[in-house]
């Protein structure tokens, strides 16, 4: 932030001045700016798949309910633990990036896409299993003791693919920041906004974790 | 709220402690699937401990906190106003073809 801004800022410390003109209404660089837009946007996406998977679900006289305790919510909430912990290493790969601490903030970024691909490599395990089992977008094994309900198969597979596809997306992404910071291309903002995306899919997998694993326990 | 965010860097024991919190909620949500509740107890304590999660990730990790109000402003009640209004439309509608499904 230039010097001049910051006197700026402090010259009109009322709020109607900070829209007149001339200063930055929000005191952010505009690509964090812009990453938030996109956040809420993509915030929307989800939101709207997450409501149409409930909204099939309360529309459906049977839903299946096909994860038991053991294995499968302990493995989704090993799941759970390795997204949470990757948020953490982000957080120092930011505090790190502020300190201009290049080799600790490159680390950080491993760390954290270490913790991501094990979540993708976990999920995609999990993926494979139900498939073998005859679960497809179109429809639910013949043994499950629940009527073939197409629509639990759609939107499970879309809601969790969705995210996977983020949290994929989001590896490259943070290898490609790590690699710019690495090598003095980019700046510490570059990091923090990186973290902002990263921080974001794991606040979505915080809501589709409890709807369609812990909503979904089958009890013997 | 207003504090600058420019240097700011997010204290570790906090970040810790924030990291924790979300550990023992979500631990605390697996527990609930373990004792098995009725669907619509069950549905309302997991969404109650989501939005809890959901708002200590954007504060403390998305730095929320740490930046101006009117950005907070700007992105979180517009987002929830729209998810507002899609549950009041679409769940009594849900409701409503459950309802109207044929016998049998």
């Amino acid at each position: 932030m230039s010097d001049a801004h910051a006197e700026a800022v402090a010259i009109v410390p009322k709020v109607r001045d900070r829209w007149a003109g001339g200063v930055r209404p929000y005191a952010t660089g505009s690509k964090k700016l812009g990453m938030w837009l996109f956040i809420m946007s993509d915030a929307l996406t989800f939101s709207v798949l997450i409501l149409a998977y409930s909204y099939v679900r309360l529309s459906s006289e049977q839903w299946p309910t096909p994860f038991p305790f053991s294995p499968a919510i302990i493995f989704s909430t090993v799941m759970t633990f390795a997204l949470l912990t990757s948020s953490l290493t982000m957080v120092m790969a930011v505090a790190a990036a502020h300190r201009h601490d290049h080799r600790k903030t490159v680390l950080w970024l491993l760390a954290t896409m270490a913790c991501g691909a094990a979540f993708v490599v976990l999920h995609a395990t999990e993926w494979m299993h139900l498939i073998h089992e005859g679960l497809r977008p179109w429809g639910t094994p013949a043994e499950w003791p629940w009527p073939n309900t197409p629509l639990f198969g759609g939107t499970f597979f879309g809601l969790t693919g969705m995210h996977m596809l983020h949290v994929t997306v989001g590896i490259l992404y943070l290898g490609i920041i790590a690699f710019g910071f690495g090598t003095k291309k980019f700046k510490p903002e570059d990091v923090e906004v990186s973290g902002l995306y990263w921080h974001f899919v794991d606040l979505v997998w915080m809501f589709i974790f409890p709807l369609v694993y812990l909503m979904s326990v089958k009890f013997p | 709220m207003d504090a600058h965010a420019e240097g700011h860097t997010a204290s570790t024991p906090m970040v810790l402690g924030v990291w924790f919190a979300l550990l023992a909620m979500t631990g605390i949500e697996v527990y609930l699937a373990y004792i098995h509740l009725a669907a619509a107890l069950m549905l309302t304590l997991l969404m109650g401990l989501s939005v809890i999660k959901a708002g200590l990730i954007m504060a403390h990790f998305m730095h929320l906190r740490f930046e101006r109000f009117s950005l907070f402003l700007t992105l979180v009640p517009a987002i929830v106003f729209c998810i507002c209004l899609i549950l009041i439309f679409f769940f009594p509608d849900g409701h409503r073809l459950l309802q109207m499904r044929p016998p049998g």
